[in-house]
């Protein structure tokens, strides 16, 4: 049988490299075969925890969960020495941001991938316990890494003073009882503990006083599959496996869905942009359809237009456009789809999943939702577009409790942005047909109705 | 020490707390809702949002949330910046997305925080034109009314009644805009503090089920300060009433007692006072039977026994008034007066007084307890016999977050990360007591043990402490090893605590206790002592020269005599047939407000007035006296109603038309008799007291319908009751707060200030806001701690030797142990069914099953229970429930025989 890991000779795509998605995931031993675990192995055999801090660090590793924080940074904050007590590493694999699918098959293709990494990454923190928060839909997944994370234990990469060392890691999986709130880390680790998933009060940071209120990392599926191969292979290789087209460091996993001819996912140079990753990977729009909008990573980015299909698709580029990378998987909306059905399911998602915590996403988003579908059918009022771009500004960040709100509130304030005619064609004139000579103003308004008002509004 | 700049304004501030407390503090009004001075900052509700700017120069600035911010030097800010009002009436517009708007048939309607803050920031305009979603109530048992579509999801009632109060039963179910507070499934809340929910609740989620039946508007009661009399702690409540009943009781502030938080005992036990079967006009007892007369005639007749030459003997009782007591010792003169307890609660209160007074440790409140680091409960299930510390002992064992925070760095009112940081870790509380506790939860170890045992793990602590207190001979490894321990915690904290009384019946315990507390002072000068009594006003008694009941009562048995029993129900205290002996041959007089078996043998019965008719002083469990205010005129109602004080009624008895006119002068008389009550004139302002030559309105400037409130009996509307005892004035007029003058702490009727109906006014009175009230917490200390340590007790008593008798010991309950609130019918409801509980030992040995009767003999009487084995209780114990119906009077101690079968 011939390595898989020969067909990417120059370790170009570190995080899909081993993957054969006829195949199936590699067992423990194959996996070290291509050269799995060799990572574990160094940082404990030749490197200081420090040391493999500070090499994540220089690789300018940002956070793959879409905000794109520096994970070398995330982990300094967190207290080292023989007096820190208790840490932890979490992984967050609670994958259910909207056209979002990368971290599931990383997980379901490569689990040994995932397993070591928390390793190395419980090492470099010096973690005694790790958990991979697991949506819980991720049945495959879950089952795949809890064999990898058997295979691992019975052969002494995990558990008890691994690798004949002096430090032991344990790992479990927990599986998710599906709720979108649980990505947000502080609300993972309050539902790991067992408690609703509401998002915690920052500070303190989970750094600091995280799961059961010891020091704990919290950190993406992609961000750490992308550790042990830094470790093996160094910060430069990493910073330079984006071939130039961006100053962020890596590999991306991108991927497209929506009307596109092969919606996918692909390991590409970070930076690729997206016009590469619809026309070339996922064969264009389906049906010859044009592209009408696209949001560039996920339900809580912005919408970006066909104008912006040639930027690089990275961390600072794509927010100088107004919007946000996020996971890095579009969504494109065709030209023939409705921007208000597709923002109205959008919010529909978000309402639904807030945890209910804070007043402004609690009930400005089921109220959003009610106005966009009123739009939608057709029996908007006069106002309620002014009253979405309110909602945008009230549920904005530094309003809300965490960034949820914010989150829903980017796709809509885009697309009012772009495309108010859209959502002018839901607004009904406010005339009551039994009594055609009375307008009726929205709440709110002042009624100094005349007959010259009345009259342009029966014209127009 | 901080400067903020507030909309343009400079503000010299405390610092370090958040900025909406700071604001309020500043008398700036910030709306809000989940934010709560006893329950600090989570952030949820989003109300307090202000603008925060850089500097002086920053013109932009950007929205937080005041409560989430901590007050730093230098901090900028404006409340009335438009961005951040317009956020704010945003906040409530989406509040009000589901909230009924019912107002008019809502019970919360004129007291809602919810209503106060919707015009505190200008919503008026409903813009939502969708659906409301709605939800399903839930029967919550006999004193919460449930109503979740007025529900703002604030969280304010969880984190009140799970984080601050450690119940279990209340949850927060559903997610989203489905956000459900309620119970698993219908039934009665757990907690003894779940009458908080009304309060804490800002809006008509949770409200008075009590009240509901006899339902009035706050502006349509009439309020007076008030004391709580279900226990000795002396909370501060208001009670309100209508038409001459009490229709419900609010918590009243008080900084160093009850805080904003009363138990259920307190507040749902009034119902005594509204009671039909209570005596309100003169009995006399004429062939067997009870004729109403009128008080001259009723005077008259008594005035005859008192002086017909037989011995005329008091029993006054700590349930009533200092000045009740006093008018009866004053009748009878001092070596005829008993002050109505047992010998052994008599003894026993004396004891706690005799701790308090000669020793060096000084008593705790409980908001000091609330600071304290390490506590050991001995013996006292407070819980049942003083709830309102076992709350306060909860935030003691909650106190580790504070330290856990400061470590951090994080403030400690960030609720939810105080939560996050300590997890379940808490202070050590230690809890030794006969049987198992509902607060043992927040134990670090629990101890079970009979009271002498109990004693000498007390004694052993304080030799641990300090190895010239004595020792113990003979303990067992495993309670020896305790003792180390938790002398270990107790030597480890700042401040200490030990916490125990009378509810065990045992002097060694307290002695115990006592030892400990003094122990730990010369290394812990801050270590204090909370030693629980029997009733409100033991203490009080306790300061009087008295002999006990059963001296007065043998006295009586031995020698016909006149006996004149004020408040007290002697078949409650002692075994019928000792009370019969005594009133065989005796002439009794009673003044009471309950018609007890006692009132009913009386030759003559005086409608005395309850709390609510009358004035009076209480001395709490401290040695604080406090007044409360009568709060309405039962006979404005009715003129047949004759009720009057126990002193004022005494008082006639001895001095005829020379009687005293006020209270003032009473509780002068008293203070120049007995040297012990030094001070308790200044317990409240007296009568003479005036605002601008104006009394204090007894009732908000808002009371609708006086003109009508009498007109089925009569259409002319009389002069209202003329209040000659206080300062306060009955109905609406008088000072009442809309001029923003203060009125004294003591004098406050209730919470009300422009604009906050609710009980989050009481930030409108306090000095800084959670602190003490302006004008300083109500009460005057009699008892204050001796300088130097007394010689430590001694008698250590021997262990526990099961001998085929068992040891009675008290099981006090929080429903139904005490007197007065168990008649109110509300409560007959919470009261268990009466039980003799074994443990798993002793039952086993008499081959007794649990549920099946036992037969019980004790000091002489037979009586039959069933048994509930109980694998708490400790070998050679039976312990019994105070007070329950079918356990007669306990002498706690006392061997009982036990025997199956009933």
């Amino acid at each position: 049988m011939s390595l898989r890991s020969a067909k990417d000779p120059n370790y170009q795509k570190p995080l899909t490299r081993l993957i054969d998605t006829a195949a199936g995931p590699l067992d423990l031993k194959g996996h070290e075969a291509e050269g799995g675990y060799a990572a574990l192995r160094k940082a404990i055999k030749d490197l200081k925890p420090q040391d493999v801090q500070a090499k994540v660090k220089e690789a300018n590793l940002r956070g793959r969960g879409g905000a794109g924080f520096p994970t070398g940074i995330k982990w300094s904050l967190i207290p080292m020495g023989p007096d820190a007590g208790a840490k932890y590493l979490v992984c967050n694999a609670d994958e259910m941001e909207p056209g979002t699918f990368k971290d599931r098959l990383l997980m379901e293709q490569a689990p040994h991938q995932l397993v070591e990494a928390m390793a190395v990454a419980a090492y470099a923190i010096q973690a005694q316990t790790g958990y991979i928060f697991l949506r819980g839909e991720y049945v495959v997944a879950a089952e795949r890494l809890n064999k990898a994370i058997a295979e691992a234990r019975a052969a002494g990469l995990l558990g008890q003073n691994i690798l004949g060392g002096p430090w032991s890691f344990e790992l479990y999986v927990h599986t998710g009882a599906g709720r979108y709130i649980c990505g947000e880390e502080t609300a993972l680790i309050n539902s790991l503990e067992g408690r609703r998933a509401n998002p915690r009060a920052k500070p303190p940071f989970p750094q600091i006083a995280g799961l059961w209120g010891r020091p704990t990392i919290v950190n993406n599926v992609e961000t750490l599959s992308n550790v042990p191969h830094i470790l093996l292979n160094g910060p430069t290789w990493f910073k330079e496996l984006n071939q130039g087209k961006t100053s962020d460091a890596g590999t991306k996993m991108y991927g497209v869905s929506g009307r596109a001819n092969q919606p996918g996912c692909w390991e590409l140079p970070m930076g690729t942009t997206a016009r590469e990753l619809l026309e070339v990977h996922a064969g264009g729009m389906r049906g010859g359809k044009k592209l009408k909008a696209w949001l560039p990573g996920g339900a809580s980015t912005d919408f970006l237009l066909p104008e912006h299909l040639d930027l690089p698709m990275d961390f600072d580029t794509i927010a100088r456009a107004g919007s946000r990378m996020g996971t890095g998987l579009i969504t494109v909306v065709a030209e023939d789809q409705s921007i208000v059905s597709a923002v109205r399911n959008l919010e529909e998602f978000f309402a639904r999943e807030s945890c209910g915590w804070c007043t402004p996403c609690r009930d400005g988003l089921p109220w959003t939702v009610k106005i966009l579908r009123a739009i939608e059918n057709g029996q908007g009022k006069t106002g309620d577009i002014e009253q979405l771009s309110k909602m945008t500004r009230w549920l904005g960040p530094g309003r809300t409790f965490c960034a949820h709100a914010p989150g829903a509130m980017e796709p809509l304030q885009s697309a009012i942005k772009y495309f108010r005619d859209e959502f002018e064609i839901g607004i009904v004139c406010d005339i009551d047909s039994a009594k055609p000579d009375v307008c009726i103003l929205p709440a709110g308004l002042p009624d100094i109705t005349t007959d010259r008002d009345l009259a342009q509004k029966k014209a127009s | 020490m901080a400067i903020i700049h507030v909309d343009g304004k400079q503000y010299e501030v405390k610092g370090g707390e958040n900025l909406l407390q700071t604001c309020l503090s500043l008398g700036l009004d910030i709306p809000y809702f989940c934010w709560h001075p006893a329950l600090d900052s989570v952030g949820a509700c989003r109300q307090c949002a202000v603008k925060q700017y850089k500097d002086g120069d920053d013109k932009q600035g950007r929205i937080v949330m005041s409560c989430m911010t901590p007050t730093t030097d230098n901090t900028w800010i404006s409340i009335d910046d438009e961005e951040s009002k317009e956020f704010r009436e945003t906040i409530i517009s989406f509040l009000m997305t589901n909230h009924p708007h019912d107002c008019p048939v809502c019970e919360e309607g004129g007291h809602c925080h919810l209503q106060d803050m919707t015009v505190m920031t200008g919503h008026h305009n409903r813009e939502y034109r969708f659906t409301k979603r709605t939800h399903r109530n839930q029967e919550l048992g006999p004193f919460i009314a449930h109503e979740m579509n007025r529900c703002i999801s604030c969280y304010r009632c969880v984190r009140f009644y799970n984080d601050y109060a450690g119940g279990t039963d209340l949850g927060v179910y559903g997610s989203a805009a489905n956000v459900y507070f309620g119970r698993e499934k219908d039934g009665t809340l757990e907690s003894e503090f779940s009458g908080n929910l009304t309060e804490v609740c800002p809006t008509g989620v949770f409200t008075d089920k009590t009240h509901s039946e006899r339902y009035t508007r706050k502006w349509d009661m009439q309020f007076s300060p008030s004391i709580c009399a279900s226990c000795s702690v002396g909370c501060n409540i208001s009670p309100g009433e209508r038409y001459g009943e009490v229709r419900r009781i609010e918590n009243r502030y008080h900084g160093e007692l009850n805080g904003y938080f009363l138990c259920d005992r307190g507040r749902f036990g009034y119902g005594h006072v509204n009671r039909k079967d209570r005596p309100r006009q003169l009995l006399v007892s004429k062939d067997g039977r009870r004729e109403a007369m009128d008080a001259g005639d009723t005077l008259d007749f008594i005035r005859q026994q008192l002086q017909a030459g037989k011995p005329v003997l008091g029993i006054g009782s700590p349930r009533a008034s200092i000045e009740s007591n006093y008018a009866l010792r004053e009748l009878v003169g001092t070596a005829h007066f008993s002050n109505g307890q047992t010998a052994l609660d008599a003894a026993l209160t004396r004891l706690c007084l005799d701790v308090l007074r000669q020793g060096p440790a000084k008593c705790a409140t409980p908001s000091s307890i609330e600071d304290a680091d390490a506590v050991l409960v001995l013996g006292e299930d407070v819980l049942a016999t003083a709830p309102r510390i076992a709350l306060a002992l909860r935030q003691a064992a909650k106190g580790k977050a504070d330290t856990m925070c400061a470590e951090k760095k994080v403030p400690d009112w960030q609720a939810a990360s105080a939560k996050d940081i300590a997890q379940r870790l808490l202070n050590p509380v230690f809890v030794a007591t006969p049987a198992a506790t509902r607060f043992d939860d927040i134990a670090a170890a629990t101890h079970r043990a009979a009271a002498p045992d109990l004693a000498r793990l007390g004694y052993a602590i304080a030799h641990a402490l300090d190895a010239s207190s004595p020792a113990v001979e003979g303990l067992d490894t495993k309670t020896a090893e305790l003792a180390q321990r938790i002398a270990a915690a107790l030597k480890a904290a700042k401040r200490p605590l030990v916490i125990s009384g009378t509810g065990c019946g045992d002097a060694a315990v307290i002695q115990a206790a006592a030892n400990i507390a003094w122990a730990l002072q010369a290394s812990h000068p801050a270590a204090e002592i909370c030693l629980a009594v029997p009733e409100s006003n033991s203490i009080g008694l306790a300061l009087f020269e008295a002999v006990d009941l059963e001296a007065a009562l043998a006295r009586a048995a031995a020698q016909p005599s006149v006996l004149v029993v004020v408040e007290n129900d002697l078949y409650a205290r002692l075994p019928a047939a000792q009370v019969d002996a005594a009133l065989a041959r005796s002439t009794l007089i009673v003044l009471d407000h309950q018609d007890t078996r006692t009132a009913q043998r009386a030759q003559a019965l005086l409608p005395a007035a309850s709390f609510a008719e009358g004035d009076g002083t209480l001395i709490n469990y401290e040695g604080r006296a406090q007044r409360y205010f009568q709060n309405f005129d039962p006979a404005y109602y009715d003129r047949s109603v004759a009720v009057a004080e126990s002193w004022r009624w005494l008082d006639r008895l001895q001095n005829g038309d020379a009687a005293r006119e006020n209270l003032d002068e009473v509780l002068a008389q008293a203070e120049a008799a007995l040297p012990a009550l030094k001070g308790i004139a200044a317990a409240a302002p007296n009568a003479s007291f005036r605002i601008k030559g104006m009394k204090i309105a007894r009732a908000p400037q808002r009371q609708s319908g006086r003109t009508a409130a009498r007109a089925n009996i009569f259409v002319h509307e009389p002069r209202s009751t003329q209040d000659a005892d206080s300062a306060l004035a009955f109905s609406m007029e008088g000072v009442n707060g809309a001029s923003g003058v203060d009125r004294p702490p003591e004098l406050l009727p209730f919470a009300w200030a422009p604009g906050w109906n609710s009980p989050q006014a009481w930030n409108k009175f306090q000095a800084e806001v959670g602190g003490a009230l302006r004008g300083g917490d109500p009460g005057v200390h009699l008892v204050k701690a001796a300088a130097s340590r007394p010689a430590y007790y001694s008698a250590v008593p021997a262990a526990l030797k099961p001998n085929g008798a068992l040891r009675v010991e008290p099981l006090y309950q929080h429903f139904g142990s005490e007197e007065l609130s168990s008649l109110a019918a509300p409560i007959q409801q919470r009261i268990p069914a009466s039980y003799a509980a074994l443990s798993v030992g002793d039952a086993a040995r008499l081959g007794v099953n649990h549920a099946e009767r036992i037969s019980i003999t004790l000091d002489g009487q037979t009586f039959s229970l069933p048994a509930r084995v109980r694998p708490d209780l400790p070998a050679g114990v039976l312990g019994l429930p105070v007070g329950l119906a079918g356990v007669p009077p306990l002498k706690a101690g006392s061997a009982a025989t036990v025997a199956k079968g009933a």
